[in-house]
């Protein structure tokens, strides 16, 4: 069974594009990245799975529960966490918490409060006086406080200062490691490198590229620093060139063997040779181009 | 249960505020009758003789100068009007509001059915309803009973049914329209429970507009209709609960395959 799967998921607003054959499969157990721009698609894959809005065409299963059928059964399981945390007016933390574990017939106290403690959170505080960052914990322990199987987390760190994002994905590998799937959509690049085992990358509706996060910062090219003055001419596979007397640095798509006999007929001072970040990858789906 | 108990939570300042209001209005009403009482013969005189204003308000066939035909006229527009704007405000908002609050994100992504959402808050709309009418009763009688009026208590519970039934209707009339709005729904309620309201008038005013009784519950809240049958008219009573359950059906079925915004 796969945790998410979409078969040709297309969704439009009207005339709008929203999401154009988007095919998705996290497998269980997952710690998975969904990358892309404002805009992209990413929260409109999103509410399609948690059947907020209905696909135009295509299908989807969460959880192996077909998302047009009885959606209960899936959002049982699921733990959401909405990029922008909105909660009714004039409710306590504790209250909401309540309410929310109320709504799916549940006493989830012990685990709220623990969750609280760590993401240090006052219980007692009412969510209209709370900053952005603080009404975000309080949606991040919605999303945990019932132990889901999987978590759909749309740009959760947005608002949380660096040590709660440390701590947040400390409690979300925990979460893994115990079985459960992760689905984080960001634009943050390093938090899907840092975190994820795979990623999709999504743009202007449609997915670009999907694979391990290795395999897509991979994608054959090298970047490549050189230091000293150096010629290239004649060497094939060279992308995003800047050089200066000083040295060069480029995107390299040839052979490793080729670069290094280019390179010994120069009198070369430094040299490095590294995988580009996904940061540069991006750049080139974003753009419209290859990597 | 949890979502009927989380709504008459959310709207227990509102349905408190309304309460009061209505039922502070209807006691002063009562209590002023006496007073009013001695200087009937005049005032009676001079309200049955404004014209289409008389017939407006239905002082041509009410008397003024008895405790029913006041109370039919002053009590019955505070709790004609007041209810019904308290009604159509808590039904038009019941769903819009999740959406325009932007926490129909929260409600909708936990695992209850939109069908048992629509139940819950349609229950508690229509709980509040009944509270708010059971209060005002229960002080407007009171009233009575302590200024120790003569009463044709008959007739004032009947009136009391009717603008409770026309509360439902609008309620669920509103409710019904509320799947299909985000915002302004508070605007969109007052708006329609006054022109049902005029629409009453207009009718009362010229026997052209008699065909409008079909369309407005106002009709079926007619005192004098009420003193003279000495029942409520059971057609336009059900023809009302007709359009209720129609707004209501078509509310629930657009409601539960909408896209949330």
């Amino acid at each position: 069974m796969k945790a998410i799967e979409t078969k040709g998921l297309t969704k439009f607003y009207g005339k709008a594009r929203g999401i154009i054959d988007v095919n998705l499969e996290v497998a269980e157990g997952e710690f998975f990245g969904f990358i892309g721009p404002n805009g992209a698609g990413k929260s409109t894959t999103i509410r399609t799975l948690l059947g907020l809005i209905n696909a135009t065409e295509g299908s989807a299963n969460v959880l192996g529960l077909d998302i047009n059928g009885d959606k209960t059964k899936p959002l049982a399981k699921v733990g959401y966490l909405p990029s922008e945390a909105v909660f009714y007016r004039g409710m306590k933390v504790r209250e909401v918490l309540k309410f929310s574990a109320g709504l799916r017939g549940l006493d989830c106290r012990k685990e709220a409060e623990a969750l609280c403690e760590r993401l240090e959170l006052d219980m007692s505080r009412k969510v209209d006086e709370l900053s952005f960052g603080n009404r975000k914990k309080v949606a991040i322990v919605c999303a945990m406080q019932h132990k889901p199987d999987l978590y759909i987390l749309d740009e959760p760190t947005s608002g949380l200062d660096p040590l709660m994002q440390r701590e947040f994905f400390e409690i979300l590998k925990e979460k893994n490691e115990e079985g459960a799937t992760v689905f984080l959509s960001s634009h943050v690049l390093s938090e899907i490198q840092k975190n994820c085992s795979r990623a999709a990358i999504i743009r202007e509706g449609r997915i670009v590229a999907e694979g391990s996060v290795e395999e897509l910062a991979a994608s054959a090219a090298k970047r490549v620093v050189i230091g000293g003055k150096v010629d290239l001419a004649g060497l094939e596979g060279i992308r995003d060139l800047s050089a200066t007397d000083e040295g060069a640095t480029f995107l390299y798509t040839g052979k490793a063997d080729k670069l290094i006999k280019h390179l010994a007929a120069f009198d070369v001072a430094d040299l490095s040779i590294a995988e580009p970040d996904l940061e540069e990858i991006f750049m080139h789906y974003y753009q419209g181009g290859e990597a | 249960m949890t979502l009927y108990l989380h709504e008459l939570r959310q709207n227990r300042i509102s349905l408190a505020v309304w309460t009061a209001a209505i039922a502070l209005f209807m006691v002063a009403c009562v209590v002023i009758y006496p007073e009013m009482e001695t200087d009937m013969e005049e005032m009676g005189e001079m309200f049955a003789s404004m014209g289409s204003f008389t017939a407006a308000f239905g002082m041509d066939r009410l008397n003024f100068g008895t405790l029913m035909g006041y109370y039919a006229i002053e009590c019955g527009n505070v709790i004609g009007i007041g209810g019904a704007f308290f009604a159509a405000l808590t039904g038009i908002a019941a769903l819009a509001k999740e959406e325009k609050d932007h926490t129909a994100e929260f409600l909708l992504t936990h695992p209850v059915s939109r069908t048992k959402i629509i139940s819950a808050k349609l229950a508690a709309v229509m709980t509040q309803v009944i509270v708010l009418n059971a209060v005002v009763l229960a002080a407007s009688a009171g009233s009575i009973v302590l200024m120790d009026l003569d009463a044709e208590w008959k007739n004032i519970l009947l009136m009391h049914l009717a603008y409770f039934l026309l509360q439902i209707e609008l309620a669920g009339v509103c409710f019904g329209l509320s799947a299909f709005i985000r915002g302004g729904s508070l605007g969109a309620g007052l708006g329609f429970a006054l022109v049902l309201y005029f629409m009453n008038l207009i009718k009362n005013i010229t026997d052209e507009a008699e065909f409008l009784k079909y369309v407005t519950p106002f009709a079926y809240c007619d005192g004098a209709d009420i003193v003279d049958a000495g029942s409520l008219d059971g057609m336009l009573v059900g023809l009302g609960m007709g359009y209720m359950t129609v707004a209501l059906a078509i509310g629930f079925w657009w409601y539960r395959r909408k896209d949330i915004a």
